[in-house]
């Protein structure tokens, strides 16, 4: 018997899907497999696991949090980037904050507030600025740790007098960052109010554009994972790591050094410390009397 | 050095391997590509699947080939997400993927888009990533150059209907181009740190004192064919950020030279099949240049860092990785989002506006410069011979190209060929704001709209990045969006397949004085002036409500 064309079609092309699915999604794979577990490759392969004392502590290229359960830093550990991946470096739920570069206005609720990229960034370059005893200020940012943004309310409107201001991301009771924007007193900010009839008005304030902690400091990764950080902001955690170890911050800055890649073939990607590394040759070199 | 210095050397760099491939691996590829010969492996394969390999077909047989074989795909994929929790999974075991998803998913791949409303790492298993998806992430690429390959013929040939055997294209594109490069470039990304293996992964106790589930998985043997392929549908949900999937600043590199590589070099088999590598040339030049403008323009986006997030961070640096940096990260943005690829190594969503805004101008062109695989040098042609259209009408020369008339058969397919992609990208976007669905956006204002505009964008061009804030994984989302890939992916292969069997019809017209020269200068310029100004004319409005009115504010 002989079966119309459309089905013929159709027959050659489940058989089609059927072969590359062995060659493709079967031999393939395997083959790469089986390459990827010679020595040499195997430890790559299976996820460059990095061990301390016989034991498996970390990926060598996986970052990992050096914070206490309560998530405060532990000062004898170099501190990695703010991550998005689930509570923090959690391999299982990888991400991104994907907020945007206008994203200003904090969601405030009776129990808490979402915090707006802004003060997220404001919040964390405090925090750090606090942990290291130097300026933690920023741009757009209150002394508070706030995005310093107003929702400026006109007569008209978008135009005509200022009727009323308020410190959108400060909730009350705060004082708000300014007392007063156009001679109009700054309001704090009321969880449950509706400002959206206010113009966003960000505020600038004095801090220097260059804060003293660095850019990585204060913004998540795109994995959530990332293993390193900036050379700068290793540097700036030296003081700490050394206090808390009892060690000069010669000898600190030293291994810090060591631990620092360049750009590969001198212009590939940006320089940057493997935190992991480091911390493990700290514990190993100069060992924490906690 | 200086990081806009290394920032540009980067691209120099990339720029220099692509010359070098497009003169060497496209003439391999000809050569491949075009033999009379079957290996081996190739007459296996025809003898499982049962066609004649020198048996040639008409574009409605070729087309309908073309569909069944994605239909069938479709409906495998499909299973086998539903099916996951019956197979032999390796590693930890996942549940059946829930229906939207499965059918958004298996459009999803079969469609070359790779769009992802799921997460990798927690939803689909080793299986089902290596025997599904990435079966797919072979064949649909292969299925691009296919149909660029008939195209190709129906220019090069003259008073036939026969533009070739799909199958047989279909069998070498897989086992003569894509199977070498991604064998050999899997195991340099090992190399570098990716992770192959079929292990449920590696627990371990961090100096915290707290757990860490280091992940298993094939890893680079998808990650290589995912680049390579335009297909850019990651293993875990960060994707190509993932140290895993893209361990190191030299892995960046490579992975972003793999996903340009073969549609820069088609236009020389382009050139060869037709007879005159000067048209080649021309081809690969208007993509050159589009691709390089829009380059050097997000990496100065990114690098001057407006708004004000970035101003008070210092850098765009949110949502991009230590050892990639702001300017390498641009390039991989703007080299995925302008061929159709959609793999990221640092999130767009995060990016300045007009950096933002740059990445949905990439898709708007339309993926042809140089676009996915085989669709992007289809889409490129297409846009040749409109163009040639409009000079003829300008300057009242007679519209031919390639020794071919454009008559009004050919202008109604490729007209309707362009108008597919806007149509769904303004419509979709369209109905999820009149709908209420936009609702699931992450963030306020322009920017969630953007969002929307994005993923509509990114779904009906067939390249699967996302403005990844906004949540698609509900019901009329994965329904909205799998249609927008499905008929943006399909409508075109017709029309543009129609374009192919009325030319071949043709017999030659020799070049006349009143000929337009198509591989001048003078050429390459119109054809990129058309496309932007065709680009510009459809989604301006659009665009100036979202990525414009947030970085203008």
């Amino acid at each position: 018997m002989r079966l119309p064309s459309w089905i013929t079609q159709h027959i050659a092309a489940l058989r089609t899907i059927l072969t590359f699915t062995v060659l493709c999604g079967i031999a393939y794979p395997l083959i790469v497999t089986a390459v990827a577990q010679l020595p040499g490759l195997r430890d790559r392969a299976n996820g460059s696991v990095v061990t301390a004392n016989g034991k498996p502590v970390g990926s060598a290229i996986i970052g990992q949090l050096f914070t206490d359960d309560q998530g405060d830093a532990l000062k004898q550990y170099f501190q990695s980037r703010p991550s998005a991946a689930g509570d923090g470096y959690d391999l299982d739920s990888t991400s991104a904050s994907n907020l945007g570069p206008e994203s200003i206005e904090d969601k405030l609720s009776p129990d808490g507030a979402t915090l707006s990229l802004l003060s997220q960034v404001c919040s964390r370059s405090k925090a750090v600025g606090e942990l290291e005893g130097v300026d933690g200020r920023r741009p757009y940012c209150t002394s508070d740790g706030l995005g310093a943004v107003l929702r400026v309310f006109h007569s008209d409107g978008l135009t005509g007098r200022v009727t009323r201001v308020v410190s959108v991301n400060q909730a009350c009771p705060a004082t708000p960052f300014v007392s007063s924007y156009a001679g109009v007193a700054v309001e704090c900010a009321k969880a449950g109010e509706d400002y959206s009839g206010g113009v966003l008005t960000t505020v600038r304030g004095d801090a220097p554009a260059e804060s003293a902690v660095p850019a990585d400091a204060v913004t998540a990764s795109a994995s959530g994972l990332d293993p390193q950080i900036s050379p700068e902001y290793a540097k700036l955690q030296v003081a700490r790591v050394a206090q808390a170890r009892g060690v000069s911050a010669a000898e600190v800055l030293k291994l810090v050094e060591q631990n620092t890649t360049g750009r590969a073939l001198g212009f590939l990607g940006e320089p940057g410390v493997n935190v992991l590394q480091l911390n493990l040759d700290l514990d190993a070199k100069y060992p924490y009397q906690g | 050095m200086s990081t806009t210095t290394a920032g540009v050397l980067f691209i120099v760099s990339l720029i220099a391997a692509l010359a070098v491939s497009y003169r060497f691996f496209g003439d391999y590829m000809y050569r491949a590509l075009t033999s009379t010969k079957h290996i081996v492996v190739e007459r296996g394969v025809y003898k499982a699947i049962g066609v004649n390999p020198d048996a040639e077909q008409k574009w409605t047989v070729y087309a309908r080939s073309v569909l069944a074989f994605s239909a069938l795909s479709l409906l495998f994929l499909y299973a086998f997400e539903r099916l996951q929790d019956k197979i032999w999974q390796f590693g930890a075991d996942f549940t059946a993927v829930p229906v939207e998803l499965a059918w958004n998913t298996a459009v999803s791949f079969t469609t070359n888009t790779n769009w992802q409303a799921y997460s990798g790492e927690s939803t689909m298993s080793h299986a089902t990533q290596a025997a599904g998806l990435a079966v797919q992430n072979f064949v649909s690429a292969a299925v691009g150059v296919s149909v660029a390959l008939a195209v190709v013929r129906g220019f090069a040939r003259n008073k036939t209907d026969q533009l070739g055997n799909f199958w047989v294209d279909l069998t070498r594109v897989v086992v003569r181009v894509l199977l070498p490069v991604a064998v050999v470039f899997a195991i340099v990304l090992i190399a570098g740190g990716a992770v192959q293996n079929f292990s449920d992964g590696t627990d371990v106790a961090t100096l915290n004192g707290a757990t860490q589930h280091l992940t298993g998985g094939g890893v680079a043997s998808q990650e290589v064919i995912k680049e390579l392929g335009t297909n850019g549908g990651g293993f875990y949900n960060v994707n190509s950020a993932h140290p895993f999937e893209n361990p190191t600043s030299w892995t960046n590199w490579i992975e972003i030279y793999l996903l340009l590589l073969i549609s820069f070099s088609l236009p020389r088999v382009f050139g060869r099949m037709v007879g005159d590598k000067r048209q080649g040339l021309a081809i690969v030049s208007i993509m050159a240049i589009l691709a390089v403008g829009s380059t050097l323009l997000l990496n100065w986006a990114q690098l001057s860092h407006a708004g004000t997030v970035p101003n008070a961070v210092g850098a765009a640096l949110e949502g991009v990785e230590t050892r990639f940096g702001v300017a390498n990260s641009a390039t991989f943005a703007s080299a995925t989002t302008l061929t159709s690829t959609g793999a990221v190594d640092s999130f767009h969503d995060s990016y300045t506006a007009f950096g933002g805004a740059l990445t949905m101008f990439n898709m708007m062109l339309g993926e042809v410069a140089p676009g996915g695989t085989g669709s992007g040098l289809y889409g490129m042609l297409v846009l040749a011979v409109i163009t040639v259209f409009v000079a003829g009408l300008m300057v009242g020369r007679t519209p031919e190209y390639l020794g071919k008339k454009i008559g009004a058969r050919e202008m109604k397919f490729a007209s309707l060929y362009f108008l597919v992609t806007p149509a769904l990208v303004l419509v979709g976007t369209a109905a999820a704001m009149a709908t209420g669905n936009w609702s699931t956006q992450l963030n306020v204002g322009p920017h969630g709209f953007s969002e929307v505009l994005y993923a509509f964008t990114s779904a009906a061009n067939n390249n699967g990045s996302a403005f990844a804030g906004i949540t698609v994984n509900t019901p009329w989302w994965n329904t909205a969006l799998g249609l927008a890939m499905l008929f943006g992916r399909f409508l075109p292969i017709i029309f543009v397949l129609g374009l192919a069997g009325s030319l071949a019809r043709q017999k030659p017209t020799p070049a006349s004085a009143g000929t337009l020269p198509t591989h001048k200068p003078l050429f390459v310029g119109m054809v990129a002036g058309v496309t932007l100004i065709l680009v510009a004319l459809t989604f301006l409005p659009a665009l100036a409500l979202g990525p414009l009115a947030e970085g203008l504010r």
